[in-house]
């Protein structure tokens, strides 16, 4: 099974399980306040690294190319409280641009 | 607003993000029919995005696997916290299960009462369903038209949706202090370790940052 399969395949089952479990637990498991802080952190922690990753590496080495570019675009449009279709369409025709003329 | 008008507009515009799945998943190699599947089975964006995204930076499945898994824990809580009110029973929990995401709690939890609080939940989670999936289509289909992605920016329109996401979730000191930590620590360690390992790295920042109150 390649690479591609066994990503959609598993993810797919464990988020369904993770679902599925939360809506059958009792609700006085898991209330631990420690443990609900850490877990609307772990959102934050994954997309700030997917962000940096996604931006400035290139398999295993650090690059700085046209998605620096598109990327500052982003943060521009978020700062103006542009709504996410914008801030991605921003994001993506100024690293076209970057891609085509830098 | 009355509650079926709230899950109709959260449902057009969260759906049409589903365009720019689409897109990411097809320029990461990923084909039309994989990136629908997980529209289909996964649906909780920000995992998708995930799968994706560690994948394009050329992490191992199994990385893929667990970042978007830990991504999805809080689907579980919402789970917990809506199961109750919902009353859910066999085939029923099954379904309401694959629809607990961001919207479907949020615009129930936007509700005044427990009536219009099950609605929000249906409504939207069946809404966002139909529209995420049917314009992940469209945006894989499109970005299948158009070849090169980095020609089309579709390399960066990754990293801006996970931005996106992430943005609405920095709300106090403390996440911006573990956003830069994060920053620090995944590109320190992208040199140095195989790649998808830097990324879910940063769950133990998220562990001591909120371990303490």
């Amino acid at each position: 099974m390649s690479t591609f399969w066994i990503a959609v395949i598993g993810s797919s089952a464990l988020a369904f399980a993770v679902k599925y479990i939360g809506a059958s637990v009792p609700e006085t498991f898991l209330s631990n306040p420690r443990i609900l802080r850490i877990n609307t952190l772990i959102p934050v922690a994954l997309l700030t690294a997917l962000v940096a990753v996604n931006t400035f590496a290139d398999k295993t080495q650090l690059v700085l190319d046209n998605r620096a570019l598109g990327m500052s675009a982003a943060v521009v449009l978020l700062i103006a409280k542009a709504p996410f279709p914008v801030v991605v369409l921003g994001a993506a025709i100024t690293s076209a641009l970057a891609y085509r003329y830098i | 607003m009355s509650v079926k008008r709230d899950s109709f507009s959260v449902s057009i515009t969260v759906g049409a993000y589903g365009s720019a799945f689409g897109a990411a998943a097809v320029a990461a190699d990923f084909s039309v029919l994989q990136a629908c599947l997980l529209s289909l089975l996964l649906f909780s964006g920000a995992s998708q995005f995930a799968v994706v995204g560690v994948i394009a930076a050329g992490g191992t499945p199994l990385n893929a696997i667990a970042t978007s898994t830990l991504l999805g824990t809080r689907n579980g809580l919402y789970g917990l916290r809506l199961a109750p009110l919902l009353k859910l029973r066999g085939w029923k929990r099954v379904v309401a299960a694959q629809i607990t995401i961001d919207e479907s709690i949020g615009v129930a939890l936007a509700q005044k009462d427990e009536d219009q609080m099950r609605k929000g939940f249906w409504y939207t989670g069946f809404g966002v369903f139909v529209f995420w999936n049917l314009f992940t289509l469209a945006g894989a289909l499109g970005a299948q038209a158009i070849g090169n992605p980095s020609a089309w920016g579709l390399d960066a329109a990754v990293p801006a949706a996970f931005l996106g996401l992430l943005w609405p979730r920095l709300s106090d000191r403390k996440s911006w202090v573990l956003a830069g930590f994060a920053i620090l620590l995944a590109l320190t360690l992208t040199p140095n370790v195989p790649a998808g390992i830097p990324i879910i790295s940063c769950t133990a920042l998220a562990i001591i940052i909120g371990w303490r109150k």
